[in-house]
């Protein structure tokens, strides 16, 4: 395999643990909007309980697969730069809302009403965000962003504003909303909170399908050669199996309660979407005009960059597995550092913030 | 507003407003974990205290400093689609190591700022060296691709496009090392000072001893920095002596080449006139700073064309300020090391804290001025002598839409921290300086 491949297998990479993990993080946003109800509160405290310690790191992941795309493929990076300038502009907008109203609400937390205020910034951003980032995505497989001569000819608005990759964009917002219930379960032994994430990813896994069956149709005219890829290919129909498979076995599981095995089906049915999507595009980074090999840098870069991602890899997968163990699963509530601002005591509450053994 | 201008001022107004963040994301860190440090030797509750105090202001500016980092790294292409098709293959990996820096630095600040009850408490302190660590190589990692951009090195050009590249050589351009060194020393001198004033404020209080100990370890970090930084900005001025004559002629208003050039302070250069006007000069201080000879030639501007000048009242206004600052905290740094010395306590008199609260935004004003000499006194090169500004701007239009959207949004972000952190100055602990945790109590708080 030549190294441009490898590199570009690596960005794929980064984009799925982005998806798999940062996408949760939207979601779980999604979710804070919608919390009603008795339950609201300890459900948006799960949520946010679930995100707090994570979300930088998990977001980092996004950085890694720009910084990819510039380093590796620089042409490419600057025609979609140039040709999606709106919807980046306001993908960034939504990062910027939604990172610091949690961080704001995470440490404003006096009152209600201000409480309320940055929780509506945040869900609304985190609803916007990834509903942005499928727009994104769903142009650049479109085939719609054209370029000669190293200037793009498809001008600012046609390539994105279009039903395919609008379509695109709800399928990513519901895909995320769906992770975020399904990892939401793990998350406490309250049952009445797992009941209640069980039936929102049960009902968002629907829209999940319903949204994917039209992204399917709107393909065919939308993004023709993703669509042939999709359809035609020898690759193909193992493929649409197996990720049906997954789907299944996730609504079985998600049924029997077995949430476990619900969240691994849902990862993979995720990750599978993605090399789908990317196997279909193949060998093109922009489709029709920019391929993986016409756009690589030379193999110096090449060869730097991997040796960066190898090492980096045997740093991080460990610390990221630590900072998993230590916060994942079915953890006490993270007690934050006196949230709530004691004003001018003389015995800190640093004993105040221990929390409940269990 | 040209397309161009506002390209430029949309990146200008974002790497401003980031630097700020960043220099705290580099510094604090640091400071907290010498207070932790701190406190598992002593156990003093007050060490504990001072450093889950820093955490909590730091957590808020670190997420702001990390959107808005990730804000850059899009401009970059959206803003200059052209340089980054041109020279991503040749810089692209600083921000590929600053990427892993960003992970080491994201995942184990989640540890520190969550994990106060997760992990036992060397782990905790270990957590937080590796943020500090971490911090100052994303730092460095970025500035060196900035130095690339003022002494482009590792690719030959053919036919207008860039040839055996060499990004190992890219990185180790001519001004990486002075400009990363001057930006990391920086970080620490202006953090450092913007803790020390705060806390000189809450010294109202003089039998307080959370701010004795908090001025004391910000000070003892600011102040060191502010020693070294004008020896480290000698290293600077040096390499721009000598790989931007152009830019180093603008910084000090020398319109004439000439030998034996004096230093000028103050000044207002005249471009039309061709002279600095009512500065102060020091006979042939320039040629020895510059290359340690008092009789060296210093290229003035009139040995480049006309449209190769950067805009030289600015740069030479922004230098004038760094260098000012720069010499104002050193001197603020003597004085306490002076105080010290004489009675082993650093000086808490009167004036001395009120410089210090006067000198709390010294810091944060340098670098601002820093970039602004670094980055203007380049202009009109965004690759020095490789490739023009207006050359790398995207051909997308009005661009002064998203320009003036940004500036809103940094504006409301700005308010909000501000406010959130005046909230928390506002909430001052006062705790007995023989308060302890015993060991054994930490111990019974931890659950694994
Ligand atoms: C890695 C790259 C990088 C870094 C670390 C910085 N800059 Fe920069 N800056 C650029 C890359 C750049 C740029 C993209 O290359 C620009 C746009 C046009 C140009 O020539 O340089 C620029 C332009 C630019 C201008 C406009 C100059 C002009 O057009 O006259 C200003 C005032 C600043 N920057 C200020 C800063 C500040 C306050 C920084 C502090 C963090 C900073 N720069 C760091
Ligand atoms: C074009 C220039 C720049 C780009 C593209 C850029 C990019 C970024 C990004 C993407 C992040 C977020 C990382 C995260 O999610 O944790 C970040 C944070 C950071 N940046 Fe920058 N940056 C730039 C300029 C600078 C400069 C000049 C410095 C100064 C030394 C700097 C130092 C840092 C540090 C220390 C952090 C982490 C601390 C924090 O988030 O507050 N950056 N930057
Ligand atoms: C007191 C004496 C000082 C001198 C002689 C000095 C000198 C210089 C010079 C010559 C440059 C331009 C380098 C270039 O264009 O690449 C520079 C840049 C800069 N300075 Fe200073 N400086 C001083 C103090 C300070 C202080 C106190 C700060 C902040 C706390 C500061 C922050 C910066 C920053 C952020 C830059 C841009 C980044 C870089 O080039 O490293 N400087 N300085």
């Amino acid at each position: 395999m030549s190294l441009e491949l490898i590199v570009a297998g690596a960005m794929i990479v980064s984009l799925t643990f982005y998806a798999l993990l940062g996408g949760a993080d939207y979601g779980g946003g999604v979710w804070d909007l919608l919390a009603r109800g008795p339950k609201a509160k300890a459900e948006r405290a799960l949520i946010a309980d679930a995100i707090g310690p994570v979300w930088e790191a998990n977001h980092v992941w996004l950085i890694l697969v720009v910084v990819i795309l510039f380093t590796a493929f620089p042409p490419a990076f600057a025609v979609i730069a140039t040709a999606l300038h709106i919807p980046l502009t306001l993908l960034l907008i939504g990062i910027v809302l939604r990172g610091s109203a949690f961080t704001f609400r995470t440490y404003d937390a006096e009152r209600d009403s201000v409480q309320q205020r940055w929780s509506y910034i945040f869900s609304i951003a985190s609803i916007i965000t990834p509903v942005l980032l499928g727009i994104i995505l769903g142009s650049i497989a479109s085939g719609q962003i054209t370029v000669e001569n190293g200037v793009v000819t498809s001008g600012f608005l046609r390539p994105w504003l279009a039903p395919f990759p609008i379509a695109v964009g709800f399928f990513a917002l519901a895909l995320f909303a769906f992770l975020a219930a399904v990892y939401l379960t793990l998350e406490t032994r309250d049952f009445d909170l797992q009941e209640s994430f069980r039936r929102r990813a049960l009902i968002s896994g629907t829209a999940v399908g319903a949204l994917a069956l039209t992204v399917f149709l709107l393909s065919g005219t939308g993004a023709p050669k993703v669509r042939a890829g999709l359809s035609a290919s020898p690759w193909a129909l193992p493929l649409h199996i197996i990720t049906a498979l997954f789907a299944i076995t996730t609504f079985w599981s998600l049924w029997k309660r077995a949430y476990k095995l619900a969240r691994l089906c849902a990862a993979a049915q995720l990750t599978l979407i993605l090399w789908g999507w990317a196997l279909a595009q193949f060998p093109f980074i922009v489709e029709p005009d920019i391929t993986i090999s016409s756009a690589a840098a030379p193999p110096p870069t090449l060869r730097f960059l991997l040796a960066a991602l190898a090492i980096g890899a045997l740093l991080l997968f460990p610390s990221f597995y630590y900072l998993f163990r230590i916060f994942k699963g079915d953890t006490p509530p993270t007690a934050l550092p006196e949230t709530s601002d004691p004003t001018t005591s003389s015995t800190l509450n640093a004993n105040a913030d221990a929390h409940q053994p269990r | 507003m040209s397309d161009l201008l506002a390209a430029r001022s949309q990146m200008a107004m974002s790497l401003a407003f980031h630097i700020v963040f960043a220099a705290i994301g580099i510094a604090m860190p640091l400071l907290m974990v010498v207070s932790e440090f701190f406190y598992l030797r002593t156990r003093e509750e007050i060490y504990l205290t001072l450093a889950k105090r820093w955490a909590k202001g730091t957590a808020i500016l670190f997420a702001v400093g990390a959107v808005s980092g990730t804000v850059l790294s899009f401009e970059l292409g959206l803003l200059w689609p052209r340089f980054m098709g041109w020279a991503g293959a040749i810089i692209g990996m600083p921000f590929s190591l600053e990427g892993f820096a960003f992970f080491t630095e994201a995942i184990f600040l989640g540890i520190y700022l969550y994990g106060w009850q997760r992990v036992p408490p060397r782990a905790h302190l270990l957590a937080g060296v590796l943020v500090a660590v971490s911090g100052a190589l994303s730092g460095i990692f970025v500035v060196i691709a900035n130095a690339w951009m003022n002494s482009p090195t590792g690719f030959e050009i053919v036919g207008g496009q860039p040839v055996n590249i060499d990004p190992v050589a890219a990185m180790l351009n001519p001004m990486a090392l002075s400009q990363t060194l001057h930006m990391t020393i920086a970080a620490y001198a202006a953090t450092g000072f913007a803790v020390s004033g705060i806390h000189a404020y809450l010294l109202r209080d003089r039998t307080n001893p959370f701010h004795r100990r908090a001025l004391a370890i910000a000070l003892t970090v600011g102040g060191i920095a502010a020693l070294l930084q004008p020896l480290s900005g000698d290293l600077s001025a040096r390499a721009v002596a000598l790989n931007q004559p152009a830019k180093l002629a603008a910084l000090e208003g020398q319109f004439k080449t000439e030998a034996g050039a004096p230093l000028r302070i103050g000044g207002i250069p005249d471009e039309e006139r061709g002279e600095t006007r009512y500065a102060i000069e020091i006979p042939r201080g320039l040629s020895f700073l510059a290359f340690h000879d008092t009789r060296a030639t210093v290229k003035g501007l009139e040995a480049f064309p006309r449209d190769h000048w950067p805009n030289t009242r600015i740069v030479h206004f922004a230098f004038q300020a760094m260098v000012a600052l720069g010499m104002l905290m050193m001197g603020t740094a003597l004085w306490g090391a002076y105080g010290w010395w004489r009675r082993r306590a650093l000086p808490d008199g009167k004036w001395f804290l009120r410089t210090l609260m006067l000198l709390a935004p010294a810091g944060m004003i340098a670098i601002e001025a820093g970039w602004t000499v670094t980055e203007v006194g380049r202009q009109p090169w965004i690759i020095q002598g490789v490739m023009r500004t207006s050359e790398a701007v995207t051909p997308m239009p009005g661009l002064v839409v998203p320009f003036i959207t940004f500036t809103l949004l940094y504006i409301f972000l700005a308010v909000i921290v501000v406010w959130l952190l005046l909230r928390q100055v506002a909430a001052s602990p006062r705790i007995a300086e023989t308060e302890k945790i015993e060991p054994r109590e930490e111990e019974s708080r931890f659950v694994a």
